[in-house]
């Protein structure tokens, strides 16, 4: 049997899993990692996408939203949101697309001649958009 | 001495109320078990996200690139109460409880010269701050459609607060709520949000001296958390606000039903007595008629 660790994946609503797992995929702001057990203490802050854990059992995929990881003796991951990927519905993707749109238009707005955040909203928003395709629904294209 | 009758439709119309307030008790049971399950479901969360910002706030510490969230504006004269309470009354002293709480304070912070902005959120707190505060008022959240607290509310009233952070409006912000303790007992509390406090606890020191690394930098890390701190903790408020309230309404509606049994009770006596009297009164007549012949 593999090396294990303890994992948690919790939302401000409830928590989703806990299980001791093999490893963990995170969308991390800065790009995507994997954590394993006895991974060096981290903790880092998430993008929109998929996040797959690899139990004993077999692998279970998750969309967050954002949020942030924290590595120590185990990993937790506190998403904003975080949905199992087989709920995850058209309607719901589409819901999540619109959310992350109207949070750009609305840095935008705030920062006109910034165009720092700007970026970093619209980075958000191609992400989110990206995941539609990487959980086979029809990518929803917003129009900037 | 009152006659039968009307004795009669009190006792009839004292029934009808226990019967609405047992039906309201055993609704507050029911929803006040939802509202304790949202609150637990919350907790490992909240626990979690403090852990984690008190082991950054030790790390950032109060060097001068600290965000403001953290750190403050460096005055505090400026003193916004966030009023938390329920949409709906018949539920004890819950309302009447965090609004003195929070009225007491803004007296405190008037006597010492400091101005004071008043954000509710649930309208029977607005209606008991109205008399005495109702010109410090800055705004107000309805949560009345709300039919079960998600964290987007929270996030809503979070994006109002630190809206007005942001433009300058005030120092600090407390958040006044109920916390849940039993049934019987709901404690008004005041939480400080902005600038945000902190601390590990006890039993996390061990991990509190972990070394993290941090990806991006510690600084945008707490750039992005700080703002969704205040949205937990606005969160956490209103899920043991949930609780407070349904429970505050069982007890209230526990010895409303059973003071109309003791009304009951003592109107049914009544009745009977008098009953008896016109009874007697009644014999009285016929036999001393039938003496008189």
């Amino acid at each position: 049997m593999a090396e294990t660790m303890q994992f948690d994946l919790v939302s401000p609503e409830r928590s989703l899993m806990s299980a001791q797992v093999k490893s963990v995929q995170i969308p991390g702001a800065d790009g995507d990692m994997t954590a394993m057990p006895n991974h060096a203490p981290l903790i880092t802050t998430l993008r929109p996408g998929i996040l797959t854990v690899e139990t004993d059992k077999g692998t279970e995929e998750f969309v967050v939203t954002g949020g942030f990881a924290e590595m120590g003796e185990g990993l937790s991951v506190l998403a904003e949101r975080a949905v199992p990927t087989k709920d995850v519905d058209q309607t719901t993707y589409e819901t999540m697309v619109d959310e992350a749109h109207a949070a750009y238009q609305q840095t935008k707005e705030t920062f006109q001649n910034e165009p720092g955040p700007v970026d970093d909203a619209a980075k958000l928003l191609a992400d989110m958009v990206a995941v539609g395709g990487r959980i086979g629904l029809s990518p929803k294209q917003p129009n900037l | 001495m009152p006659n039968l009758k009307d004795l009669k439709t009190r006792i009839a119309s004292v029934k009808s109320t226990r019967k609405i307030t047992k039906a309201m008790q055993m609704v507050a049971a029911a929803k006040l078990r939802r509202a304790q399950d949202a609150a637990e479901m919350a907790r490992p969360y909240t626990e979690r996200f403090n852990a984690v910002m008190a082991a950054l706030a030790s790390s950032v510490g109060d060097s001068d690139s600290a965000p403001k969230l953290l750190s403050g504006t460096g005055k505090e004269d400026v003193h916004l109460l966030v009023v938390l309470t329920a949409e709906r009354g018949l539920c004890g002293g819950f309302n009447a409880n965090i609004a003195k709480l929070a009225k007491q304070k803004a007296r405190e912070l008037k006597g010492q010269g400091k101005t004071v902005k008043i954000l509710t959120v649930g309208k029977k707190g607005r209606d008991a701050m109205k008399r005495d505060y109702g010109d410090l008022f800055v705004g107000h959240i309805d949560l009345s459609d709300v039919k079960r607290i998600g964290y987007a509310d929270a996030q809503g009233i979070a994006k109002d607060v630190l809206g007005r952070f942001d433009a300058g409006e005030f120092d600090v912000a407390t958040i006044f709520f109920a916390e849940f303790v039993n049934v019987v007992s709901q404690i008004p509390t005041a939480q400080q949000i902005i600038p945000a406090a902190y601390e590990a606890d006890e039993d996390a020191s061990d991990s509190a001296s972990t070394l993290y690394d941090y990806e991006p930098d510690e600084e945008s890390i707490l750039a992005d958390l700080l703002p969704r701190g205040v949205a937990t903790q606005i969160f956490a408020a209103l899920l043991e606000n949930g609780a407070s309230e349904q429970g505050a309404r069982m007890s209230a509606m526990d010895n409303a039903t059973r003071n109309a049994g003791e009304m009951i009770d003592k109107l049914t006596i009544e009745y009977n007595r008098s009953r008896q009297a016109v009874i007697t009164n009644e014999l009285i007549e016929i036999i001393s008629g039938a003496e008189a012949l």
